[in-house]
């Protein structure tokens, strides 16, 4: 693999990468350290392919949202909310 | 819902957990001066809501034990990753994209394990995934709402993540 002459830090392995791709994803890298990640990926398909995979996970996660809630959950918490509000008959949020 | 849905295992603690917190919410909102954004004063009261539930219905570990995680799993097997030979800690075999479907059907397929993921996830881990990626805070505002550090965040978040993928590529296949 290539050689590290002008790097500071040591070459990355994948078995590293996969431990620091949140730190990655997040922005809590050092530019030394977010060049010697990126200059891995530029020549690894499978660390390529992982951080692709982690998005993924991501965005999937993103779209669960609350869809899932019942509509009798809500009804009954419109419920408590009103009742609550009812006896003072101020608007509590103003 | 979700995130009171996290801590307690039946709907109907998970109901009460809410209302419990918008009483919370009601009763603090005089006091509550914006020092936070209100999604992240929210969530903190049902979280701490949903845990005082959970501690009672004993079905939680106190939380402090589960921030520490003293153990460390590896976000990838280490079977995955050559041994020896010329490159060591490379990949054995890599992964390769994943199949990705476009129709909804599957699509929804894939929620449902991701879901499922995220609920079997440890509670310190199931928190902090369910906050940043399913209902979106940032960094900061999740540190604010559960009480932790930037580092700790970021740790849990990684395992967290780290489990749901390894689901997802039970489901897809590593090198597909």
């Amino acid at each position: 693999m290539g050689t590290m002459s002008d790097e500071l830090l040591p070459e990355l392995h994948c078995k590293e990468l996969v431990e620091i791709v949140t730190d990655y994803l997040e922005g809590a890298m050092s530019s030394a350290e977010r060049a010697r990640f990126e200059a891995h990926l530029a020549i690894c398909d499978g660390c390529e392919v992982y951080l692709e995979r982690m998005r993924t996970v991501v965005a999937i996660s993103g779209r669960l949202d609350e869809r899932v809630i019942e509509p009798a959950m809500k009804d009954k918490l419109l419920a408590s909310f009103r009742s609550w509000r009812a006896p003072g008959g101020r608007d509590p949020v103003r | 819902m979700r995130l009171a849905r996290q801590f307690v295992k039946s709907e109907a603690s998970a109901e009460d957990v809410l209302q419990d917190a918008w009483l919370g919410v009601l009763a603090g909102l005089e006091a509550f001066e914006q020092r936070s954004s209100f999604r992240t004063w929210f969530f903190s009261i049902v979280g701490n809501c949903a845990r005082k539930r959970a501690t009672k219905e004993a079905k939680l570990v106190p939380f402090s034990t589960l921030t520490d995680a003293p153990d460390s799993e590896p976000a990838v097997a280490a079977s995955r990753f050559a041994e020896a030979g010329r490159w060591p800690d490379h990949w054995a075999e890599a992964p390769s994209p994943w199949p990705l479907p476009d129709e909804a059907a599957l699509g929804k397929e894939l929620a449902v394990v991701v879901d499922r993921a995220i609920e079997a996830l440890p509670a310190g881990q199931r928190e902090v995934v369910t906050l940043r990626d399913v209902l979106g805070l940032s960094a900061p505002e999740t540190c604010e709402a559960v009480g932790i550090s930037e580092a700790n965040q970021r740790v849990l978040l990684h395992r967290g993540r780290a489990r749901v993928r390894a689901a997802l590529e039970e489901t897809l296949g590593w090198a597909p």
